[in-house]
């Protein structure tokens, strides 16, 4: 496994030379795994309540932002735009509200979200295990859980109230997401909350440990940057397009077969450049807020995070396609879950 | 001259058969990892081939993206494989998904439940094919090369027995040799080697060692230029094939010239 010290040694180099080396390599393995193919997927946020309090995030409890929760004909509505432009692989996305968006609520969206989409992820608070097993039977193929940082006194200091102020519990959401007989689950880190360093060595300490204990799982990983919300910095991102880079390099080298996802905080320049360097999913036409596809109006939205490259399902399509990349809309094909 | 009609070389082999088909090209073409569609069927038409499998997961059923069906003609064999089934029920459930979705009845079964080495069950993999072969399924089950295995699985109507050669996408080549000559020598059912095999070389030796035909995909679809790669396989697994049937010479450690033992026996005096 790469040491700490191997870690920074590798980011602290930013010589033209070294990032052409690194992406060499990457580039080598990923298409050999992987081939010239990338899996695309788009965000659905269903609510934005949310009980706790988080610095950097835009549905902070403490923002005075107007709380919406999709009803189903909503949903419906939502989906069925999605679902019209091609899109094949769903995630569906909450805020962290127990109260407003309980297991009953999940489940009637993956329900509702199964006439739409073969295959259905989820970004949701974290959960038992049993009620894991109850979104699986329900129909759900992936959880992303991400611990944004491994450092705990950092975390500590950008989760201020709420159940995600809880370290140890959100540290062993993946472990139970697994026994609950889950398929993909995706990791990752927020860069720009902690030493992201630190962070990518604890979060390949966490992929390694995770692969040991359930190996039959598909894992992918995620390096969200901090973005701007509706144009207000909430904290610096400080991690450059080279480190941005090195960090996906780095990751396929080290774990030659898990997914990577690049979502739409990145620029279009960036993604068009990532996806031969060790991108395996990225999102597209993708709104961050809730209601953003067909209910509410630009001015009306609230957002997560600002998104920066705000181009269509088909023009993503066509951006892969002219780069020599077979866009995958289909990955999986929904079979009866039962538990194991 | 007869000698140098190569058809009438060629017939003096007998095609493959699996489940009463039969078949004159020895070249079974994965579909995964090409950069697009028409890529694989320029593939498909430079090799001849006439089986290719196809993961379920990958055929788009609604139709909303670019389906692969299209770009495979009709006369070719799709054998829809379970890729990412972990167990066996979930291996059944995708077979029969496959059935119903109108993509025939031929399944290589695939199971894996090791993300890191992606390495077949052999166990999970008899139990699915005990159950698909009795719902009529024409069953080729992929797996880690194993005598006991290989005999469940015929005992279990598997049609052919599909061992790999290296990790699956490793273009390691023949790493699996010595089982996998057992699997040739002891088996009735046709031998069909898949996974990781990485050029044509190796195709040919596979051949040569009495395989009775070879899967490949990655070294295909990740090449610069597919469709020659396809045509290049194509023509080793065959020439590997005329040199298996042609019973050819064993080699040697030492030089032999001559009788240097017995050569007295027959000298006048």
């Amino acid at each position: 496994m790469i040491t700490q010290k191997e870690i920074n040694d590798i980011l602290n180099d930013k010589s033209p030379e070294s990032v052409e080396a690194l992406a060499n390599a990457a580039r080598k393995i990923t298409e050999q795994y992987f081939g010239r193919t990338i899996s695309l997927y788009t965000p659905l946020y269903l609510s934005n309540y949310c009980s706790s309090k988080c610095t950097y995030c835009g549905f902070n409890s403490h923002n005075r932002i107007s709380r919406i929760k999709l009803n189903s004909d909503q949903m419906h509505q939502e989906m069925s735009h999605i679902a019209n432009t091609g899109i094949e692989n769903i995630l569906l996305l909450t805020g962290e509200s127990y109260q407003a968006t309980p297991l009953s609520y999940l489940k009637e969206a993956i329900t509702i979200a199964k006439q739409y989409f073969p295959s259905i992820s989820l970004e949701i608070h974290p959960l038992e295990t049993a009620e894991y097993q109850d979104l699986y039977c329900a129909g759900a193929d992936g959880i992303t859980v991400y611990q944004e940082t491994y450092d705990k006194i950092r975390y500590s200091q950008v989760h201020i109230s709420g159940k995600k102020s809880d370290y140890a519990y959100r540290l062993s959401t993946p472990q139970r997401i697994a026994e609950a007989g889950i398929r993909q689950i995706s990791l990752g880190i927020l860069l720009g909350l902690g030493d992201v360093k630190y962070d990518l060595c604890s979060l390949y300490a966490h992929l390694k440990k995770m692969e040991s204990a359930f190996p039959g799982i598909e894992y992918s990983l995620s390096f969200p940057r901090l973005r701007k919300i509706k144009g207000q910095d909430f904290a610096v991102c400080d991690i450059d397009d080279i480190t941005f880079i090195k960090i996906i390099c780095l990751t396929r080298t080290l774990f030659p077969r898990v997914g990577i996802n690049l979502s739409t905080r990145e620029k279009p320049l960036l993604r068009d450049h990532a996806i031969s360097l060790g991108i395996t999913r990225m999102s597209a036409g993708s709104a961050t807020c809730v209601g953003g596809y067909h209910l509410l109006t630009a001015e009306n939205q609230d957002p997560q995070f600002d998104v920066e490259d705000s181009r269509s399902v088909g023009e993503i399509v066509n951006m892969l396609k002219s780069k020599n990349y077979d866009p995958v809309m289909t990955d999986w094909r929904r079979i009866e879950n039962i538990p194991a | 001259m007869q000698g140098n009609n190569s058809n009438h070389i060629i017939a003096q082999d007998h095609p493959l058969e699996i489940a009463g088909k039969k078949f004159t090209n020895r070249f079974l073409l994965g579909t995964g990892k090409f950069k697009n569609k028409q890529e694989l069927a320029d593939c498909i038409q430079s090799s001849g081939t006439q089986i290719v499998t196809v993961a379920l997961r990958r055929i788009d059923l609604e139709q909303s993206g670019e389906s692969i069906l299209p770009y495979i003609p009709k006369d070719v064999i799709i054998l829809t494989n379970t890729s990412g089934a972990r167990n066996a029920q979930e291996a059944v459930r995708i077979a029969r998904l496959a059935k119903e979705s109108g993509c025939g009845n031929w399944v290589k079964i695939e199971v894996i439940n090791d993300s890191k080495y992606l390495l077949p069950d052999n166990n999970e993999t008899i139990k699915a094919t005990e159950i698909l072969a009795s719902e009529g399924f024409v069953v080729l089950p992929y797996i880690t090369p194993d005598l006991y295995a290989a005999r469940a699985l015929v005992k279990a109507g598997a049609a052919t027995v599909m061992p790999l050669a290296s990790l699956i996408g490793s273009n390691q080549g023949l790493k699996a040799k010595e089982f996998i000559k057992i699997l040739i020598e002891e088996m009735d059912v046709p031998i069909i080697v898949d996974a990781g095999i990485g050029a044509p070389s190796q195709a040919a030796e596979t051949m040569e060692m009495g395989a009775d035909a070879v899967l490949v995909n990655t070294a295909v679809a990740t090449s610069a230029n597919p469709a020659l790669a396809a045509k290049a396989f194509s023509l080793a697994i065959e020439a590997g094939r005329l040199a298996y049937i042609s019973r050819l010479p064993k080699q040697k450690d030492i030089a032999d010239a001559s009788s240097p033992l017995t050569g007295f026996l027959f000298e006048i005096s």
